[in-house]
């Protein structure tokens, strides 16, 4: 199969998940307003009583960027397991296309929703008074870091998506990431924890995107030396999920 | 190459401790309309889905198209049509988006991809709801642009798993249309059913399947002939009577079946318009009164009850 079958295969498979964005506007927006409520609440609500070394909105705005992208999971588990369930998948599998499409046109659809997702939640923490004080460049990778721990859950989501299958199991498993989301440092600091929950916190892959992003945004919490753990974590689960999901797909007609 | 659009020597698939196939044999001709006739669970769909690339079998060879399923499976999907009994369409997207995303992922290109998507919804009478997202679609809607996403290559062979199941009359005869014009175009189809009514009416062989295995195979009249006639059933009012009336029907006593709690009578006959007058006359003379008599084809239990009984393999499973 020519390269340019596989590039068109991926660019209409995409095309596909844009589509689906244009027919389902309010469910887009819905997915973008989440996650602005989510800051909004701890911003204001829950966070007059927390106490971090400076503004807690400067703590809080890059804790829940990473926990949006944590929380992308569940988007895609959605998709991928809403596509089984319809049966459109057979017909992708019983046409000529490239292997790997269906999955590219979901990995970039998604990639896509959380980079404006990012975007919108950097503009609305603005709004609230968050700076960045690390300069462009240290903000660029901060974003960068954030976007390739959602790759990560990417991943991950395809693949629990494809051994789940079904939708009560997807639910099971969206319940279950919010314990993970906040048995991390995105709201408050490990040191205020009992000893060995602070422990779990920090071996949490999501403190480690946290503290990196914070230390690049200039904001409290952020520790230097964060930054290659913050690459780390994630490539490890790439590494791991990837072609897991990648094989689990590939043995849907075993 | 060979000369048939499929075949299937010796297919064995299994699912844990089931046998979904249990040495499958099929063998269709080109340009042929071929029937898989069976009751729920005899294999059908696992069949389907191994000829369509979507399920890997165990054992066997299958061809489809020339090629091997397994090492040549994306030379099978350009040659090949897939009518799933589920619907597999984009629900959220319109009718034609649908038809063009399939298009550009059989190559055709977007411009052509466009141009045959608009071609087959006027084709399917989908033209003037194309925009619409599929999930708005009346089932029969569905059916129809379902099937029109089989056609967008005009495929060498074309799968129709049940593809009447759940549509009303009308429905099921666009559907029964719509494989006729096909067949005229040079495709070779192959459909499962459960009615023996939608195999005698399309196909041109049928195999029945029972337990993963063909156990009988032929055109549709020399099936007929083995599992013998058409039926005549007469409902009698006077349940007293329904032993009397059995004695009066022109068939051996011997072939007629008694449904008591019906009040009714079932006998197999070869000339059916001299049965049924004779019938009419014999129970006006003895006075018996009937509710209702009926000339009809035998039913696929009967089919079944008939094809099965003499298989060896079924005899062994009650003796065992």
């Amino acid at each position: 199969m020519s390269a340019a079958y596989v590039v068109s295969d991926c660019w209409t498979m995409t095309r596909r998940e844009l589509a689906h964005w244009a027919r389902q506007p309010v469910q887009v927006l819905v997915g973008l307003v989440f996650p602005v409520m989510m800051l909004l609440m701890f911003g204001y609500l829950v966070g007059g009583g927390r106490t971090v070394d400076g503004a807690y909105v400067d703590y809080l705005v890059p804790g829940m960027l990473t926990l949006t992208m944590v929380f992308g999971l569940e988007g895609t588990m959605t998709a991928v397991t809403r596509d089984l369930d319809k049966g459109v998948i057979d017909r992708f599998r019983s046409l000529p296309m490239a292997d790997g499409a269906v999955l590219v046109g979901r990995a970039a659809a998604d990639m896509l929703q959380s980079a404006v997702g990012l975007l919108v939640m950097v503009g609305v923490g603005h709004a609230i008074g968050w700076r960045a004080e690390g300069g462009l460049g240290a903000a660029l990778g901060a974003l960068g870091l954030l976007l390739l721990l959602r790759f990560a859950m990417l991943w991950i989501g395809i693949f629990l998506a494809l051994v789940a299958g079904r939708a009560e199991l997807v639910q099971a498993v969206q319940i279950l990431v919010w314990p993970v989301g906040f048995l991390s440092n995105a709201f408050a600091s490990p040191d205020s924890m009992p000893g060995w929950l602070g422990t779990v916190v920090e071996w949490n892959p999501m403190s480690a995107t946290a503290t990196a992003v914070r230390e690049l945004f200039g904001n409290p919490g952020g520790e230097p030396g964060h930054v290659t753990a913050a690459v780390v974590w994630p490539v490890v689960l790439l590494v791991l999920f990837f072609p897991l999901a990648v094989r689990k797909f590939g043995r849907l007609g075993k | 190459m060979t000369s048939e659009a499929v075949l299937v020597e010796g297919a064995r698939k299994r699912y844990g401790e089931k046998n979904a196939l249990d040495g499958l044999d099929l063998a269709v001709g080109r340009g042929t309309v071929h029937g898989l006739l069976g009751p729920n669970g005899a294999g059908k769909t696992t069949t389907v889905r191994i000829l369509a690339t979507l399920l890997r079998h165990d054992e066997g060879l299958v061809r489809v198209a020339g090629h091997d399923v397994r090492t040549g499976a994306r030379e099978v999907r350009r040659r090949i049509g897939l009518l799933g009994q589920h619907a597999a369409l984009d629900e959220e997207l319109g009718g034609r988006q649908n038809l063009e995303m399939f298009g550009r992922l059989h190559h055709l290109g977007a411009r052509n991809a466009g141009a045959r998507a608009d071609e087959l919804l006027e084709r399917f009478g989908l033209a003037d709801t194309g925009a619409k997202p599929v999930r708005q679609y009346s089932g029969g809607m569905r059916r129809r642009l379902d099937l029109a996403a089989s056609l967008i290559t005009e495929p060498e062979v074309l799968f129709l798993d049940e593809p009447t199941t759940g549509l009303d009359p009308r429905g099921r005869v666009e559907v029964w249309d719509s494989v006729r014009s096909l067949v005229g175009g040079g495709t070779t189809v192959l459909l499962t059913t459960q009615y023996l009514e939608e195999a005698d009416q399309l196909a041109d062989r049928i195999s029945v399947v029972d337990r993963g295995r063909v156990v009988a195979d032929g055109t549709p009249d020399q099936l007929k002939a083995r599992v013998g006639a058409d039926r005549i059933d007469v409902v009698v009012r006077d349940a007293a009577r329904l032993d009397e009336a059995a004695g009066l029907l022109p068939v051996p006593r011997t072939e007629v079946g008694v449904d008591a709690d019906r009040r009714r009578l079932s006998a197999p006959v070869t000339d059916r318009m001299a049965t049924l007058a004779e019938t009419v006359r014999a129970l006006g003379a003895a006075g018996i009164e009937a509710e209702d008599i009926a000339l009809r084809r035998p039913t696929l239990d009967e089919v079944f009850l008939h094809l099965t009984e003499r298989e060896p393999a079924r005899d062994e499973e009650v003796a065992a």
